[in-house]
This record gives structure tokens, C-alpha cells and sequence, in this order.
């Protein structure tokens, strides 16, 4: 329907890029569900926070290490991102092929993923396999052994997926905002990577990297499931406690975006898509909920914001429109975008710009505030907690941000402090400059 | 930053574990969800109500949410001709208000509380979910059903939406060349059967779709006797069944459908062979469709088997694909294949691959075959098969950890005809195919007069790779 109506049984799913970008960060549970949380620390110092079930033989971590695509080595751009697909080719004295086989055979789940601030990574096990995936986990963490042939092989497969960003719309506007806000900043870099980066790399490049961001000092865990403390102490202090302790991670300065730009891309393409960028802040700003009370009412609302119901409803002008709030840990901005066919484009546009400072200048309404309140609250738990593995997830999220162990009880209460006033300064704070504006297609009418 | 990710797409993401470029029919495959381990798995329930609407209880008491689904046995390949993409269109104005609730006001009731709602149209089926706390349930299950019978729509409301909906097809499709490519391989595969049009519809026939299309599909298909209702979550069987009864079995039933007959295919007779050239390529590819039997059309334990095959062949980087075409010739950057399954009538069993810089699309589709051929020849190990098997059911018993997965297999498989034990013997059978059966199907349906093949390419003048 309205976000992901057609599951399009005739062509690849994961060919199409979602629209409907909600904000950047995961926001916590709210009161009414106590998570019984236990934190537990392992002989060797790792940290861990644990929800012990039993319902299901399963035991699901998360992890995530400090640090990010900003760590790429200069020139070394796309490192964290071939991280994540080389850590599980081959660690210790098995080869890739093997290893794979050894990861099949024992069919835990397992991901990697390299954010802008952070590397993480998450597991699934079944509690009867636990031992051996426990095993190939920390082989993977600490003895990767990157051999040219499959670092090669991924290689060519990312350089494949550069190649073909060159002509998608969604990554030449994603390119152009990062390179204008960012400027000279390491959030300006390429994440992926260039075809230039990419082919330069090297195992040594990925060790390197890994030496440096995987330690115990930047080290978040969440882990819920069939797992007592006990046990998972031993696992924490052995697929965990032999990495360094200390993290060398290249400080990342702080940087305050500078909005105003207009760039149009040209492209042949039937939809134009737009891209506008607005001053931010971090999650750690003291007016970060009534920014993200704001933004639900603007556009992050999937069905009930105003930007879906005056752009898609009304007007029927696009499929997906939004607004969010990119949070960085050293910077921030407010994006709002959408896509819609060449010959409505400035129609778009002009009712997007209108929207965003309408909403700077008058803030919600009380009744607006008020249901984005109840929304932000209540959606935590059903959004969040409703599986072992994003209840990991948030256990991760809430130490990545400091937002305190009592954060899910205490979060209700963070969100009634906002008073509308609020909600209205900071919409005139991040809202009221003059946008960078990216069109990339051929936007007419 | 990584944007957080929606609910619709973890869904997706965790109900297309073993096929990854298909859809959500794939997590038919997931079927046996919880067999494996019954000591710990729910008891799911089912009943049906006067009215004929089935329902069915997926119990997990872990968190205080709820997942609501109404799964319809009606989706694109119900459409009369000419009128493409009505079922998707109708789906969208599902959401436009009926007799006694104003459009949107559905879906405020969810924001107000926190919910999460949406709904998805495939070629067999159609469903609209929420995801709420336990109290709202009732109120969810009255608006549903309501929705059932009650819709109203208006000119003034409709017209905005057809042209989201062609924006939706501008997003999808349009801006794609690969997907482009996907819907004219699909409708040089099927040459009678409906599966051959785009479930989004072909952008003309949408233009044309009115009131009284999605009305007429409407009146035809939204009926309680053809429907099926999915709770999962924090709930009990009597509770549900009391709610259910209050609500859904006030609703007419308002049609007969009947029996779902599509037309069917002829024996396919000649292979087919399609080329596209796009200034947006950068990567050509390889894809390569069988016609091939779905575990609804499929005889005796064919589906099981072709999904092994699959399996075997192009799952992942242990397969036979992969290791000949990435790992050992270096010939391409990618190469795999994969089953549909989960289809009421014949379906697709795939093949794709990217060639390495420096190799052709020729060369490409060559080792491909050659590695089919071998198959046929000297056919699967045990081991092979054991392999496959062990990680299919292993992958199955991940589903317990999530009350929607759970819900989208169950709706999804006893839409398309399946019981819960179907569904819950799934493990066993997997566990049951033979070598000799896996060889058996291989040879019955990977031939090449039952065959699309397809090239994508990048423009003549801009072609690095073509040799």
C-alpha cells in the first residue's frame, strides 16, 4: 500500500530502493514494557547487557565497534565496507571455501555492517549449535585471514555495484548531498568506496583496519535469549577478550553542515528525484526529541505526516516522500526528499519547500504534537522488542548512544518534558535557513 | 548514519532467507517455520467462522504486540483482461474510507497508538496487516472487517491515488532497466497464463483503471468466504475466536468466487531469447527462467526437490554456480539460481550471473549451461543433498523468533491451499527428497524449450564488456 504495497513477485525485491526513509537512529522502548535487563562483565572486561529468554532455542547478539567508514584509511575508501564481506572468507587455518561450508554447516545467521561511526555486527545461534558458532564467531573476529583470492573476489563484486551507482539517480543525489554538506569532512568520503579505492585494496589494508577499530574500549553488546550469565561470560571473554584493549581510532572533528546549495544533475530518467538538506543536530543535542516530534509531524510519519498528505494524497505527485533526521556522532542534518515524474517535478518541489517553511515558521499544532507524541511512544515496543534479535539491537543502540540503562523507562518521560514551545524553536532553528537543493533527472512543470 | 530500517523490510528480508531475488512467495519455502522444534514452537489453531472466513492463531506471549493480518485469495493473476494492476490499484484505496469511517482515519487510529500498518499485492494474493499492542486488537478487527464490505470511493479521492500508483511503477520499473528487463522476460514466458503481466499492471491499463474496476474486483473478491484472518502475537485462541465472531462474522458473505482457474500454459515448444540495451547499464547480466512447477502445481514432492536443486545449484557461494563461474573460471562477479515455489500455478526456476570485467554475456550463459549439463549427466550427491537440506530446515526454525514472519508463512501458504500441517511438515519433506528425485525433475523441467533467456546490456557505444 502505501510504503511497500507490491511485493513484486516477477522481479529482483531488492532492486528497488525504498523511499520511505524513517530517521537515522533507533529509537528505544517506552515504560509499559519492562525489558529485565542484567549488565554482565566477563574476566576479561567485556561489557555486556543481557535479557535472558528461554522461549526459544535461540541466543541473538549484537555488537558494534566505535568507528565506521570514517576510520577508512585516506585513500583507502571502501576498507570498512570489504570488511564486511571478507571477515567471514576464511579465518585461522580455514580457507574460504571451507569456511563457508563450516558457516552453512552450522546455518547460524550472522551479519556485518559497516555504518558512517560504527562497525557492527550481529548473530543468531541455536542454542544446540552454539558451541561451533561460537567458535567460527570468534575465529572471524580475531583471525580473518583475507587471502588475495577471495579479497578478489569481493572486490569484483563491489567494484560492480560502483559501477552501477554511477547511473542510479537515488545514489548520484545521496553522492551529491554527502560532498556538499560534508565538504572536506570525512563524512564527505565515500563510504563504498570509488573504483579507484576499491581496486587499490588489499588484505593488509583490512587487517589494518581491523587492528585498529576492533578493540574492547569502543565495544558495545547486546545479547538476548537462551543464555545464562554464566555462560555468556565465558563466550564474551572468548570471542571478545583477546582483542586489544584500547581502539586507535582517528579522531573525527566535529562539523556543522552549510546549507543553500542548488544543484541540478542531469539524467535521463523518468522520475526526478529531490533531495533538500537543512541544518541538523546529534542525538545528544538537549533538543533532540522535540526534533524528532517535529520531523514525524513534517514528514516521518509514514501515512500521517504532512508531507504525505500533501504531496502523495492530494496531489498524488509521488510514491514515497519523507523527512528525517541524520544523526552522526560529530554532526547532523535534516533531509527531506521525494520522487516524482520530470514534468512535476518543480510542482514537487515548490510544495515540499512550502511545507518545510510553514513548519518553520508556525511549528505543529497542539493536536499534531500531541499525536506524534502518542505515536513516538507507542510504536517503540511494537517497532522494537517483538523478536530476540532487535531486542539485541537495542540493547546495542542504547550503549552506542549513552543513553543510559534506564533509557527504555525512562524515555515516556524524556518525551512528555517537550513542550510545544519547543517543538517550535527548534523547527525555526533547523528549518528556517535556505535548503541545498539536488535534482537529479530532467525536472520541468 | 544508516537509516533505521522499516518493519515492512526486515519482513521481507527474513521471508526471503533462501531466495533472495524473489519476493515474499519465497518465504513459502520457510514453510515448516517450527516443526523442527514442537517442543518449543507455538500451537497454531484454526477455525472458520459461519461466514466462511478462516482464521487462523499464532500464540507467542513474549512481547506485548500483535500482528493482524487479512490475507484475500485474490491478486493480480485475477484480473479480468485489459485491466492490469486493478488488484495493487484496489489495494491503495483500500485505505480511502467506507460507509462510516472518513479516509485515513484507519490508519490515525494506528498512528495514535503506535502501530504499524501497510499491505502488499502479489500475483495470488493480497493482504493489509497491522502491528498493535493486544489492546487495540478489537478495534483493529473492527475496522478490517468493516473494510470487508463497506468501502466507499470517490472520483475526487481515487485520481490522486492512480497517479501514485504510477509512481510507484515510475520507482519500481521504469527507472530500472532490470526490472524492465524482468517484465518482458515474464511476458515472453507465459503465453497464456496471466502470471505473464506485471502484478503493478502495464502503465497504460492503469491509466485507464476507474472506480468501477476496483469496485467490480472489489464486489468479486472481498468477501469473508474468501479470506483468511491471521493473528499472531500476544493473544489466546478464545480471545480471538470472541473477537473474531463479534467483528468479522457480521460480514456478508458477499460473493462466490469459486474455484480459482487461470488459464493455463501450453507445453512451452520454443526457447526463448530476449536482449536489452540501456544507456543506464553499467553491468551487463545474465538471467535465465525455466517454467517450472510450484508447490501448489507440482506432482508428488517436486516442488521439495527442485527447491534442493536450487538449492545445490546457485544457492550461495558453497554452490555449484558460484564456485565454477566466481570462484574457479573467475568468469563472473556473480552467479547463482533460485526457486519460486510459492505460486498457485506453474512458476519460475532461475538462473543469473554477472560476467567479470573482460568476459562476455556469452561466456557467461555457456559455463552456466555447462554446469546444468553436468547436473543432468551425473546427477547430485547425498552429501549434497544432505547439506542443502540440514541448512533449509535449520534456517526454517530462525522464523520462531518473529510473530510476523510467522504470520506472512502461515497466511501466505494456506492462501495459496496449504494446511497448517503442510506447513508444518515442510522440515519432514525436505528432509525425504532423494538424489535420484532431484534428478528426476532437473531432467523433466530444465530444458531449454521451457526456457526465457535474457541479456541486459549497456548501450552499443558504451559496451566495455561485449566482446
Amino acid at each position: 500500500m502505501k510504503t511497500l504495497d507490491l511485493i513484486n513477485l516477477k522481479s529482483a525485491g531488492k532492486a528497488f530502493a525504498r523511499l520511505a526513509l524513517a530517521t537515522a537512529f533507533l529509537v528505544v522502548a517506552p515504560a509499559a514494557y519492562a525489558v529485565d535487563m542484567k549488565t554482565i562483565v566477563s574476566s576479561k572486561g567485556v561489557k555486556a547487557l543481557l535479557v535472558e529468554d528461554y522461549t526459544v532455542p535461540l541466543i541473538a547478539i549484537s555488537y558494534s565497534f566505535k568507528g565506521g567508514t570514517t576510520q577508512d584509511a585516506p585513500g583507502k575508501e571502501g576498507t570498512a565496507k570489504l570488511l564486511t564481506n571478507t571477515l567471514d572468507e576464511g579465518a585461522g587455518d580455514i580457507k574460504s571455501l571451507a569456511f563457508q561450508e563450516a558457516l552453512d554447516d552450522n546455518g547460524m545467521k550472522y551479519s556485518f555492517s559497516a555504518g558512517t561511526d560504527s562497525f557492527s555486527g550481529s548473530v543468531q545461534v541455536l542454542k544446540p549449535d552454539a558451541e561451533r558458532s561460537f567458535e567460527l564467531l570468534t575465529l572471524m573476529l580475531n583471525k580473518p585471514r583475507f587471502d588475495a583470492e577471495p579479497v578478489g573476489r569481493m572486490k569484483a563484486s563491489r567494484l560492480n555495484g560502483l559501477r552501477a551507482e554511477a547511473t542510479n539517480p537515488q545514489a548520484i543525489a545521496s553522492k551529491a548531498l554527502r560532498e556538499n554538506l560534508f565538504a572536506d569532512h570525512p563524512y564527505s568520503r565515500a563510504a563504498n568506496g570509488t573504483i579507484e579505492t576499491m581496486e587499490g585494496l588489499t588484505g593488509t589494508d583490512l587487517e589494518d583496519y581491523r587492528k585498529r577499530v576492533f578493540a574492547k574500549d569502543n565495544l558495545v553488546i547486546g545479547v538476548v535469549g537462551a543464555i545464562s550469565p554464566d555462560e555468556l561470560s565465558k563466550v564474551l571473554d572468548r570471542v571478545f577478550g583477546d582483542l586489544p584493549k584500547k581502539a586507535k581510532l582517528t579522531p573525527v572533528p566535529e562539523w556543522k553542515v552549510a546549507t543553500g546549495k542548488k544543484i541540478q544533475i542531469d539524467f535521463e530518467t523518468p522520475q526526478t528525484n529531490i533531495r533538500l538538506a537543512y541544518p541538523g543536530l546529534k542525538r545528544d543535542d538537549k533538543d533532540f526529541f522535540a526534533a524528532y516530534l517535529m520531523n514525524y509531524v513534517l514528514g516521518g510519519g509514514s501515512f500521517s505526516s504532512r508531507l504525505y498528505e500533501e504531496v502523495r494524497e492530494k496531489r498524488g505527485l509521488a510514491y514515497g516522500v519523507y523527512s528525517y533526521l541524520a544523526t552522526y556522532d560529530y554532526s547532523g542534518f535534516t533531509g527531506v526528499g521525494t520522487a516524482t515524474r520530470a514534468e512535476r517535478a518543480n510542482t514537487a518541489l515548490e510544495v515540499l519547500r512550502a511545507e518545510v517553511e510553514r513548519m518553520a515558521a508556525e511549528g505543529p499544532t497542539a493536536e499534531e504534537l500531541d499525536k506524534a507524541r502518542r505515536y513516538i511512544k507507542g510504536s517503540y515496543a511494537i517497532s522494537n522488542l517483538d523478536t530476540s534479535a532487535k531486542i539485541a539491537g537495542v540493547l546495542v543502540a542504547i550503549q552506542s548512544a549513552d543513553l543510559g540503562i534506564d533509557y527504555i523507562d525512562k524515555r515516556d518521560e524524556y518525551l512528555d518534558a517537550v513542550t510545544l514551545e519547543d517543538v517550535k524553536r527548534v523547527a525555526a532553528r533547523l528549518l528556517a535557513s535556505e535548503p541545498t537543493v539536488i535534482t537529479v533527472g530532467k525536472p520541468q512543470g | 548514519m544508516r537509516p533505521s530500517i522499516a518493519l515492512a523490510t526486515a519482513i521481507l528480508a527474513a521471508s526471503t532467507y533462501f531466495v533472495p531475488i524473489s519476493g515474499i512467495v519465497a518465504s513459502n519455502s520457510l514453510s515448516g517455520a517450527f516443526a523442527q522444534s514442537e517442543k518449543s514452537g507455538p500451537v497454531v489453531t484454526s477455525f472458520t467462522l459461519d461466514n466462511g472466513l478462516q482464521v487462523v492463531v499464532i500464540p507467542d506471549r513474549r512481547a506485548p504486540v500483535v500482528t493482524h493480518m487479512v490475507w484475500y485469495k485474490a491478486g493480480a493473476a485475477d484480473e479480468p483482461p485489459g485491466k492490469s494492476g486493478i488488484a495493487h490499484y484496489l489495494e491503495h484505496l483500500m485505505f480511502k474510507g467506507t460507509k462510516t469511517v472518513k479516509n485515513g482515519e484507519f490508519s490515525a487510529k494506528i498512528a495514535s497508538i503506535g502501530g504499524q500498518e501497510n499491505a502488499f499485492t502479489s500475483s495470488d494474493y493480497t493482504a493489509y496487516f497491522q502491528r498493535i499492542t493486544p489492546e487495540a486488537l478489537p478495534e483493529m478487527m473492527r475496522l478490517e472487517a468493516d473494510r470487508m464490505e463497506n468501502l466507499v470511493l470517490t472520483n475526487e479521492i481515487i485520481i490522486p491515488e492512480r497517479d501514485v500508483v504510477q509512481e510507484e511503477r515510475n520507482a519500481r520499473t521504469e527507472n530500472n532497466p532490470g526490472s524492465l528487463l524482468r517484465e518482458a522476460m515474464s511476458a515472453a514466458m507465459y503465453q497464456n497464463h496471466p502470471y505473464g503481466i506485471p502484478i503493478i499492471g502495464w502503465q497504460h491499463e492503469v491509466n485507464a483503471l476507474d472506480k468501477d474496476d476496483a469496485i467490480a474486483f472489489y464486489d468479486k473478491y472481498y468477501t469473508p468466504n474468501n479470506a483468511i484472518l491471521v493473528v499472531a502475537g500476544d493473544v489466546d485462541v478464545e480471545t480471538v475466536r470472541k473477537l473474531a465472531t463479534d467483528t468479522y462474522g457480521k460480514v456478508a458473505r458477499r460473493a462466490e468466487p469459486g474455484e480459482r482457474m487461470r488459464p493455463t500454459e501450453p507445453p512451452p515448444r520454443a526457447a526463448r531469447r530476449l536482449e536489452m540495451s540501456d544507456a543506464r547499464v553499467r553491468t551487463p547480466s545474465f538471467q535465465r527462467l525455466y517454467l517450472a512447477p510450484s508447490y501448489y502445481s507440482d506432482e508428488d514432492g517436486e516442488a521439495e526437490a527442485l527447491e534442493i536443486l536450487s538449492a545445490i545449484l546457485g544457492g550461495g557461494s558453497t554452490s555449484r554456480l558460484y564456485r565454477e563461474l566466481v570462484v574457479e573460471q573467475k568468469i563472473a562477479t556473480s552467479a547463482g539460481a533460485w526457486y519460486q515455489g510459492g505460486a498457485l500455478d506453474h512458476t519460475e526456476f532461475g538462473f543469473y550471473g554477472s560476467p567479470a570485467p573482460g568476459t562476455t554475456l556469452a561466456q557467461v550463459e555457456t559455463r552456466t549451461q555447462a554446469v546444468i549439463d553436468e547436473l543432468l549427466k551425473s546427477g547430485v550427491t547425498e552429501e549434497e543433498v544432505k547439506r542443502a537440506s540440514k541448512r533449509l530446515i535449520r534456517s526454517s526454525i530462525f522464523t520462531q523468533d518473529s510473530q510476523s514472519t510467522l504470520a506472512r508463512i502461515y497466511g501466505a501458504s494456506l492462501t495459496l491451499g496449504s494446511t497448517i500441517k503442510d506447513v508444518q511438515d515442510w522440515p519432514e519433506r525436505i528432509a525425504k527428497v532423494t538424489p535420484e528425485k532431484i534428478l528426476e525433475v532437473a531432467k523433466k523441467y530444465l530444458k531449454l524449450n521451457r526456457s526465457v533467456t535474457g541479456y541486459l546490456k549497456p548501450e552499443v557505444d558504451a559496451q566495455a564488456n561485449e566482446g
